[in-house]
């Protein structure tokens, strides 16, 4: 299987859907590249799941095609897609040992046995499992099980795109690191497609190499981690990417300067003129804004000061609008009045949301 | 178990029933006990037998002896059968019945339907319905060529009192398995889809482990039900044609109430109380060690 | 009104899942229960609300014994990590239900009610149902209806574990808001470091049962007691390096060599595990970090302005968190540089030696 290509795809769980807010999927076209570590990232309700489905074949949507290289498979059955899935809690066959849930589905398209068993030994090693073979299934662990889960999905040769939806759901903090290389290995080594459905943005950034960033059923913004970070091309992707996400004030622009209640501030370049009737906001990312001392700068009223460990929040106001910013572990932070300096290359002019481009 | 912050208002709160048990059970079950080791005919004279009846109705060869296992086996035969076909039969029944959309509450109520009706009505109706002459079913067996008259043989008699247990009873078995059914998440569904398994694969790996502790809970219901069983086959054949279908509660009354003798009557209930009573047991031994086996792997 | 838990143990079936734990609880502080699943933070939570009895130990309430005292007799309110509220009544007669309960006048009831409203941010919601409402929505439904019964004791299991990512962030950065009005107790359980971090107050660690440390969060976060809180303290994980002193030196256990700086200056003899977290682990020599040490690349993740390295050294696998996008091949050797004076020195036993100092006020950024 090559890549997968979605073309005018959109979904409504309506038979008969009157506008855009009843469908669950609005029109979208895509390809994913053959090999490829892909994320869909998007607070619960934007469609993500739906999108998954579809593409496992659990839902057929209600309008546009669903190819698999040059194969049309959009009504095809579930079973006849050579896809995996991995679900949020561990799916295992209570009664059968690992080496049986990972033959499984070996078994049921009647490959031969000594095949199923080299493939068996192969996966399990590829996914860290060898020593727990001959184990019931049933006293595992939750990482483990959920390695289980994808061994079942990576074991068919044929397989052609492994999905996952919240696969981490269920695990623990400092087994979520170990378990994120893990999945990262893995696709190196296997190279299959695989698309990973997530609300958490550093499960999303961390392991794809392009982020679908979704939102009400829409997609936002496509593009790789780095990408999405410097340049959101809307204040939702902005906002949800980055923790704490980008700084989104209102502000008028002319020229190259931005105004915010009294504040100049100078940007990259001349943005011209912006079309009055949009709402006009600048966007820039805690990480970029670093405190001044002395006279230089804007400045801020301090509200609040988090602890994150390494580095620390400053919850403050400038002009009136809620602005943070990101210090160093060590950094001295002011009580109250401060002033900070703003990088002008990482500040973005957005009209209704959207990124002004040059 | 949890230590609970004790509350002794509870055991005031207990005490009425303690007393009502003590009264409606207890205090017979002693006189059971008492009258097993004499003999009496209920006018009051008894006379010391010691452990004289059990040691006949141990007796295959004696004559009560005989008979008690003569009854054993027919009531075991009866439970065996009755097992072998409601549980497979509720299964699939409950594997039939809908999840969701509006026929479920349908299919609830008539599944529930049979399991309402009291029980010797469930014998009147069945032993109209048998008849060969007024009898729907009889006289279209007997139409359809076979001998059909439970009053007169045996094996109709037996074919009359399972089919009708059968009706009555499967529907237990089949909400408890719907119970259970309903409680698994879709995404075993799903992935066993995606694993290409068959129906009956999902239903060997994923759905029966999931309904064994259900299932457990519904054999040892039906078996206790099926063993002590009494008003249905009495209101249809009455234990005949002959003792056909003479099982050990309808014998027991035979003795106890026909014969008025209570002495070998009450050996006869104790033996029949404690094989239920060991049965039981058996099964909620069972029954602790499956759940025990379930825990230690629940994510 | 302090809670003061004395020597409490609990045995499940033989098996201990609370070991002999002894805290003293403030009122109007909130104290995080931090702890991997099965630690156990929701058996210690029963235990303080009365909804289970301790095996052995007391419980004290404003020094009153209050051990197997059932929990409707006491000052409690719960907040569970499932969003439970009353299906069936609107948000407003939600929030109301403990004080209808109560039997409290209605103008009392309105005025509370209107007040916690307030406070979540749910006056908007007043007339809705709780289930046409969102995750987080429900949840400060929750929080709100716990709030407004004022008890004494407050408590929290992993209440934002259901929520998106975003939500979570949202509503936990205003929870020190919400808490810091009320004279309460509040007991929050979590699994994550950084949630501790941000709510502040006291943070307790659990590991298998028993706590490991309590105090101040600050202090638990920069100096653990022993290896198992700064294990349990960490996101991501801590790594280690084993390291033993001798005759004035300290060598690595693959024999490479250490400077006596930081914190290793003038340690003792022994053996030593130096634990140090991943954002102290640099891929270039500046700043202090002076010890080089050699690796293989295991995979390298893009956060999109940071980047999380995984690799494999002769001690075993570390995570190093860098700034700016690092998309390292697996396999490629690195080496990566450790700043001695940001190394925590554990003993063989696991107790601390040596924390590492926190700046001084001339400390960059």
């Amino acid at each position: 299987m090559a890549r997968i290509e979605l073309n005018n795809l959109s979904h409504s769980y309506k038979a008969n859907p009157s506008g855009p807010s009843d469908y669950a999927l609005k029109p979208m076209t895509m390809t994913w590249e053959d090999g490829g570590a892909y994320a869909l990232l998007g607070p619960s309700g934007c469609g993500k799941t739906t999108l998954l489905n579809i593409i496992s074949g659990l839902v057929i949507p209600s309008q546009g095609q669903v190819k698999f290289g040059d194969t049309d498979v959009t009504r095809l059955a579930t079973e006849k897609r050579n896809i995996a899935q991995v679900f949020q809690f561990p799916v295992i066959y209570d009664t059968m040992t690992v080496a049986e849930n990972l033959a499984f589905p070996l078994r049921n398209r009647k490959v031969d046995p000594a095949r199923i068993e080299a493939r068996v030994k192969e996966v399990a090693r590829m996914v860290g499992l060898t020593a727990e073979l001959s184990r019931k299934a049933r006293g595992l662990t939750a990482d483990m099980k959920q390695k289980i889960s994808l061994g079942r999905g990576l074991v068919r040769e044929d397989v052609g795109a492994v999905l996952f939806d919240e696969p981490l759901t269920v695990i623990d903090p400092h087994m979520k690191w170990v378990l994120r290389g893990e999945l990262k290995r893995i696709h190196q080594q296997s190279k299959t497609t695989m698309v990973y459905v997530t609300h958490d943005q550093t499960e999303a950034l961390t392991f794809a190499d392009k982020v679908v960033v979704m939102s009400d059923g829409e997609v936002v913004q496509v593009g790789t981690p780095q990408q999405l970070f410097e340049q959101p091309a809307h204040t939702f992707v902005g906002y949800f990417i980055g923790s704490p996400g980008m700084n989104v004030m209102s502000a008028i622009v002319s020229g190259n300067k931005a105004n915010i209640g009294g504040n100049e501030i100078v940007l990259a370049r001349d943005y011209g003129l912006i079309d009055s009737s949009k709402k006009v906001e600048i966007g820039v990312r805690p990480e970029f804004l670093q405190l001044a001392t002395g006279t230089i700068g804007h400045p801020i009223v301090i509200r609040r000061v988090e602890d994150a460990g390494r580095y620390k929040i400053v919850r403050a106001e400038l002009a009136g609008q809620p602005i943070c910013l990101q210090v160093g572990e060590d950094a001295p932070v002011p009580s109250e009045a401060a002033r900070i300096t703003i990088d002008p290359a990482r500040v973005h002019v957005y009209a209704d949301g959207h990124l002004v481009r040059a | 178990m949890d230590a609970r912050p004790i509350n002794n208002r509870a055991w005031f709160l207990v005490a009425p029933v303690v007393l009502l048990v003590a009264f409606n059970a207890i205090l017979p079950l002693m006189t059971v006990v008492s009258y097993s080791v004499q003999d009496t005919f209920g006018n009051n004279e008894f006379f010391w037998n010691g452990i004289g009846w059990y040691k006949e109705l141990l007796d295959p060869h004696a004559e009560l002896g005989g008979r008690f296992f003569d009854a054993l086996w027919r009531s075991g035969l009866y439970s065996a059968l009755i097992l072998a076909i409601e549980v497979p039969l509720g299964i699939v029944v409950s594997l039939a019945m809908p999840k969701k959309g509006p026929w479920v509450a349908v299919c609830l109520v008539l599944m529930a339907l049979p399991l309402l009706v009291p029980w010797n009505v469930v014998g009147t109706i069945w032993q109209i319905f048998a008849r060969g002459d007024i009898g729907l079913l009889g006289w279209v067996i007997n139409h359809l060529g076979i001998p059909y008259n439970y009053t007169a043989d045996s094996l109709s008699a037996w074919f009359t009192i399972i089919t009708m247990d059968v009706w009555h009873w499967t529907s237990l078995i089949a909400l408890l398995c719907y119970a259970g059914l309903k409680s698994i998440p879709d995404a075993f569904y799903q992935a066993a889809r995606i694993d290409g398994a068959t129906r009956w694969s999902v239903f060997r790996f994923i759905e029966l482990p999931k309904l064994r502790r259900v299932l457990l809970i519904g054999v040892l219901l039906r078996f206790m039900d099926s063993f002590m069983i009494y008003t249905e086959p009495f209101v249809v054949t009455g234990g005949g044609p002959g003792n056909s279908t003479t099982m050990l509660s309808i014998d027991l009354v035979k003795i106890a109430l026909g014969q008025f003798d209570l002495g070998k009557a009450a050996a006869l209930s104790i033996v029949y109380y404690l094989i239920i009573l060991t049965a039981c047991w058996i099964f909620y031994t069972v029954m602790n060690n499956v759940d025990a086996d379930t825990k230690e792997g629940a994510s | 009104m302090t809670v003061v838990l004395d020597r409490v143990s609990k045995l499940v079936a033989g098996a201990p899942h609370i070991r002999d734990v002894s805290i003293t609880l403030q009122p109007g502080s909130i104290n995080v229960l931090l702890g991997p699943t099965l630690s156990g933070k929701t058996s210690l939570m029963r235990l303080l609300a009365g909804l289970d009895a301790p095996t052995s130990g007391r419980l004290l309430v404003e020094g009153k014994d209050v051990t197997g005292v059932e929990v409707r007799k006491r000052s409690v309110a719960m907040v569970y990590q499932q969003f439970i509220n009353y299906p069936a009544m609107t948000v407003y007669e939600n929030i109301a239900s403990p004080l209808r309960v109560r039997g409290a006048p209605k103008a009392e009831i309105d005025a509370r009610v209107r007040d916690a409203a307030r406070l979540m941010r749910l006056e908007p919601y007043l007339a809705r149902t709780p289930l046409s409402l969102s995750g987080g929505q429900q949840q400060r439904t929750a929080i709100a209806r716990a709030l407004v019964k004022g008890a004494d004791l407050v408590l929290l299991d992993e209440p934002l574990a259901n929520l998106d990512y975003k939500l979570r962030e949202e509503l936990r950065s205003e929870l020190p808001r919400i808490f810091g009005g009320s004279k309460a107790i509040f007991v929050y359980a979590t699994t994550e470091p950084s949630e501790a971090l941000l709510l502040g107050g006291n943070t307790a660690t659990l590991h298998q049962g028993a706590i490991t440390q309590f105090g101040p969060t600050v202090d638990v976060y920069r100096a653990p007691h022993d290896r198992q809180t700064a294990e349990v303290f960490s996101d991501p994980p801590m790594n280690f390096l084993p390291a033993t002193v001798q005759g004035g030196a300290v060598q690595t256990s693959a024999g490479q060599a250490l400077p006596m700086l930081g914190t290793l200056q003038g340690l003792p003899a022994g053996s030593y595990q130096l634990g140090f977290r991943p954002s102290n682990v640099s891929l270039s020599s500046v700043n202090g970090a002076s010890i080089a040490m050699p690796g293989t690349v295991a995979v390298s993740e893009i956060t999109g302005s940071e980047s999380y390295i995984h690799l494999d050294t002769p001690a075993g696998r570390w995570i190093a968190l860098t700034p700016g996008v690092r998309d390292l091949a697996p396999g490629q050797p690195i080496e990566v540089f450790l700043d001695p004076a940001r190394f925590f020195v554990f003993a063989s036993d696991g107790s601390l030696v040596r924390a590492p100092q926190r700046a001084t006020a001339q400390g960059g950024q």
